[in-house]
């Protein structure tokens, strides 16, 4: 069973984005948001601000609600992780804070979950997803891009948001960003969205 | 219209609404979007206003000195170094009595450098005239720049808005907006009582004015600020009349009946809520008092409040370096001097150049308050 269904219930819902920068980590939480305030829910999304380099390691953050969210401190235990590149795993302690009954971590990588799970010495409590975006981005949008796929992925994972209004959401937001000549990217974007939440795996 | 912004675009989007005369900015992190996306609206058509790209914001406070004192409704933005920058120019403008409204994304002021949110910026500008609002949430950030010009026009002040550097100028969070027409009704239009190009009523702008009268435009100023508060409030009033939301000078957070509360402005605040609740749930009495307007200086505003309670955690989000605390210790402490009975004042320094403020360190400030004590008599939150 893949699917998972995270209720809001007052408590805001946490997420953690890891990324390295040029990924689109804080895109894909900005995205995140949208997508989600569009469902009626209440939002944050944040990035982490350091030195700002091609490939260093990012993160950044939402919070999803049912209720206004009031708090304005940094995420320490996150509910969710995902990863956008999976060389961060070590460097990046990305399981950090990972609330270890009932957390999510879902991981970009082309390896079997089984497996990796085994490498992570991840406690049983915590639910490992990967899909393989990277491969899914270069065969849809042809860019390693994982940053949009990983947003059907994370809709399977956690079940927070439905998957049709997300994908309305999404095809506004980028509407907006692809104008002018670039109309064409949005529907590779949103396939890459689509084969991400069919294919990610537990 | 429901819709999700950062601080930054949130404070755009309602320059676009004021649709203001006059803009001369200069960009700066973290305050760099809210020029940027209005220079966006400019070319895309979306405003009427002219936007002046000036070499510096010392340039850009004196080309909106220019503006405003010939009559032009006028704004900029900037944060941090930039308004330091500014900082000559800023009593100019409070000086002449011009309402320039300005956003800001408050951070802290090197050195060391360090671009992220604390108040440094704008509480090393509070002797310059200017009135200043610290907002807690993106959607405070909107509304009360739409308020500011209203204000700054009726009181014939410049006005600070400010919203903390990336802890909210880079958090996108939901908010609602309103139509542009209720806006620019809301808002009016700008009718100053004289200009600089009204060629039938010449007047004389920043003259030398020495011993002799100095000191009568000055205690004019003055008495300008002395009149601001009523006129925020009438504004605020008038805003919760036509768009409903209601803001305060100050909002006290489950004040009935506490023993304990903490004094803050900002995003902070927001935290602090979350665990006044908690501790509420253990059956504590505590309770947050926001303050929203930092000047004019609500002394008797802060008096009747905090008169009620036993003790009060001052919170500053800036160190005035004077060996005696953060700037809303000492203003407070001073305010409730002259009471009969007055609370025991603590005094906490927090969040320097972005630091951590966590649910835990709230939490351990009302501890302390509620207790009544702690031991030194500045407290540095979170330092190593």
């Amino acid at each position: 069973m893949v699917e998972s269904c995270i209720m809001l219930s007052g408590q805001p819902l946490e997420i953690r984005w890891h990324g390295r920068g040029g990924q689109g980590a804080k895109t894909a939480a900005l995205l995140f948001g949208e997508a989600a305030l569009d469902t009626g829910m209440y939002i944050q999304a944040f990035p982490e601000y350091g030195p700002e380099r091609m490939g260093a390691p990012v993160a950044a953050f939402n919070r999803l609600s049912d209720k206004p969210i009031r708090s304005h401190a940094g995420m320490k235990t996150p509910r969710v992780v995902v990863v956008l590149d999976a060389s961060l795993i070590e460097p990046a302690k990305v399981t950090e804070g990972l609330i270890e009954d009932g957390g999510i971590l879902l991981v970009n990588s082309n390896e079997d979950p089984a497996i990796l799970r085994k490498q992570l010495n991840l406690p049983p409590g915590i639910k490992l997803y990967v899909v393989d975006a990277s491969k899914i981005a270069m065969e849809t949008v042809g860019k390693n891009v994982p940053n949009t796929p990983m947003l059907g992925a994370l809709v399977k994972a956690t079940g927070v948001l439905e998957f049709e209004p997300m994908m309305e959401a999404i095809k506004h937001k980028l509407g907006e960003k692809f104008r002018g000549g670039k109309e064409k990217f949005i529907e590779p974007n949103l396939v890459s969205v689509r084969r991400a939440y069919e294919e990610v795996r537990c | 219209m429901i819709l999700a912004k950062t601080g930054n675009e949130a404070l755009a989007y309602a320059m676009r609404q004021i649709n203001p005369d006059v803009v001369a900015a200069y960009p700066i992190t973290p305050s760099t979007e809210i020029v940027q996306i209005f220079a966006q609206y400019v070319s895309d058509g979306k405003v009427d206003s002219e936007f002046v790209a000036v070499e510096s914001e010392h340039s850009a406070m004196a080309a909106c000195i220019g503006s405003a004192a010939s009559g032009c409704r006028t704004m900029t933005a900037t944060a941090s170094q930039g308004l330091m920058l500014m900082h000559e120019m800023l009593f100019i403008a409070g000086g002449l009595r011009l309402p320039i409204v300005m956003p800001i994304a408050s951070r802290s002021v090197s050195s060391p450098l360090n671009i992220h949110g604390d108040h440094s910026d704008s509480l090393a500008s509070r002797d310059s005239g200017w009135m200043q609002f610290f907002c807690e949430t993106v959607q405070e950030g909107y509304d009360t720049l739409i308020q500011c010009v209203k204000i700054a026009e009726r009181a014939s002040l410049p006005v600070i808005c400010a919203v903390d550097g990336f802890i909210l100028s880079h958090c996108m969070e939901r908010i609602e907006t309103f139509e542009d027409a209720p806006v620019r009704e809301f808002i009016g239009a700008y009718k100053p009582n004289w200009n600089l190009l009204d060629y039938k009523q010449p007047i004389l702008v920043g003259p030398a004015t020495m011993q002799d009268y100095f000191f009568e435009f000055k205690r004019s100023q003055i008495e300008g600020m002395n009149q601001a508060l009523p006129i925020i409030e009438a504004v605020q009033a008038e805003f919760k009349q036509k768009f409903g939301r209601g803001y305060g000078i100050i909002d006290e957070y489950r004040c009935e009946d506490a023993e304990a509360v903490v004094l803050l402005m900002g995003s902070a605040c927001g935290t602090m809520r979350d665990a006044v609740d908690t501790m509420r749930n253990q059956g504590k009495k505590v309770g947050m008092v926001k303050l929203r307007v930092f000047r004019p200086w609500p002394a008797q505003v802060l008096k009747e409040s905090l008169r009620k309670f036993k003790t009060v955690a001052v919170m500053d989000r800036a160190d005035t370096v004077n060996a005696w605390g953060g700037a809303l210790f000492t203003e407070t402490t001073s305010a409730l001097y002259d009471l009969d009975a007055r609370p025991k004042v603590l005094s906490y320094v927090y969040g320097l150049g972005g630091k951590e403020f966590s649910l835990a360190d709230a939490a351990t400030v009302l501890e302390q308050a509620y207790a009544g004590r702690k031991e030194d008599l500045v407290t540095y939150i979170g330092v190593r």
